[in-house]
């Protein structure tokens, strides 16, 4: 996390398209990546949803109502199941999702800017029933909502 | 070489709803084959949602989403005909980006 917060404070702060010409020469950056995060390796290979909060910053996130989780009560199939998360936390900026039970928890971290709503729909895989968790940073501050889903067939194993 | 992502962006009201389908293994790294050989992971890690030249979803991507993720968003600000262009890479270097107009 401190990581990516460096790297961006560099490209916002190279200003000229020439200074980041420059770190892409020097091999600081790729092309293909300049726009986007850094893949947080920390946080993806964490093995607990603990070790991922941390990761993220968001060990202490507080529960909060105007952070929605969709998902079924019952998933047949552990392999698709729709996950949809829509934050009403004013200034909400970024939204993470774990699977709790799955041998790595973290499923995905998503930035919005520049008007995008902070929501997303996603279909996850669940190894086995499990509680899934949304966490939402706003302010600087981070929420959280939990929900189990009842997996009938795991979508990890075939 | 992968197949082009399906790509689905339409107004409803002031909101633009971006729908995508790309299409990958998003093999885990947990399976094994038939011989018992474990199955190396092979996933998406990174995608991001252009319009209009800028980026609205910085996305970053682990092995629980299923195969063929689909992922759905929604924005304010954008107009019948902006162009939508959504980019993935993942563990293995592999990329791709596909554009479509928001109708």
């Amino acid at each position: 996390m401190e990581m990516n917060v460096t790297r961006r404070t560099v490209l916002r702060g190279a200003g000229s398209l020439g200074a980041l010409s420059a770190l892409i020469a020097a091999g600081a950056l790729k092309p293909a990546a300049v726009f986007a995060a850094e893949w947080n390796k920390g946080a993806f290979e964490a093995r607990d949803s603990a070790g991922v909060l941390k990761s993220i910053g968001a060990e202490s996130a507080t529960e909060n109502n105007k952070l929605v989780l969709k998902v079924p009560d019952i998933a047949e199939n552990g392999a698709v199941v729709p996950v949809e998360v829509v934050s009403g936390i004013p200034n909400t900026t970024s939204i993470a999702i774990l699977v709790e039970k799955n041998p790595l928890p973290l499923s995905a971290y998503f930035d919005f800017s520049n008007g995008a709503l902070p929501e997303v729909a996603v279909r996850l895989k669940l190894g086995q029933t499990s509680l899934i968790k949304a966490v939402a940073k706003a302010d600087g501050k981070f929420f959280i909502a939990q929900k189990e889903v009842k997996v009938t067939v795991g979508g990890c194993g075939g | 070489m992968s197949d082009p992502m399906k790509i689905r962006a339409k107004m409803n009201g002031d909101v633009a709803e971006i729908r995508v389908l790309m299409g990958h293994p998003m093999e885990t790294g947990q399976r094994k084959d038939a011989a018992g050989k474990p199955i190396p992971p092979h996933f998406i890690q990174s995608m991001t949602v252009e319009v209009g030249g800028k980026m609205i979803v910085d996305g970053q991507i682990g092995t629980s989403v299923s195969r063929n993720p689909v992922f759905g968003f929604k924005m304010k600000g954008a107009k019948s005909g902006d162009k939508v262009v959504i980019s993935w890479v993942d563990n293995k270097g592999d990329k791709r980006s596909d554009s479509v107009a928001i109708a």
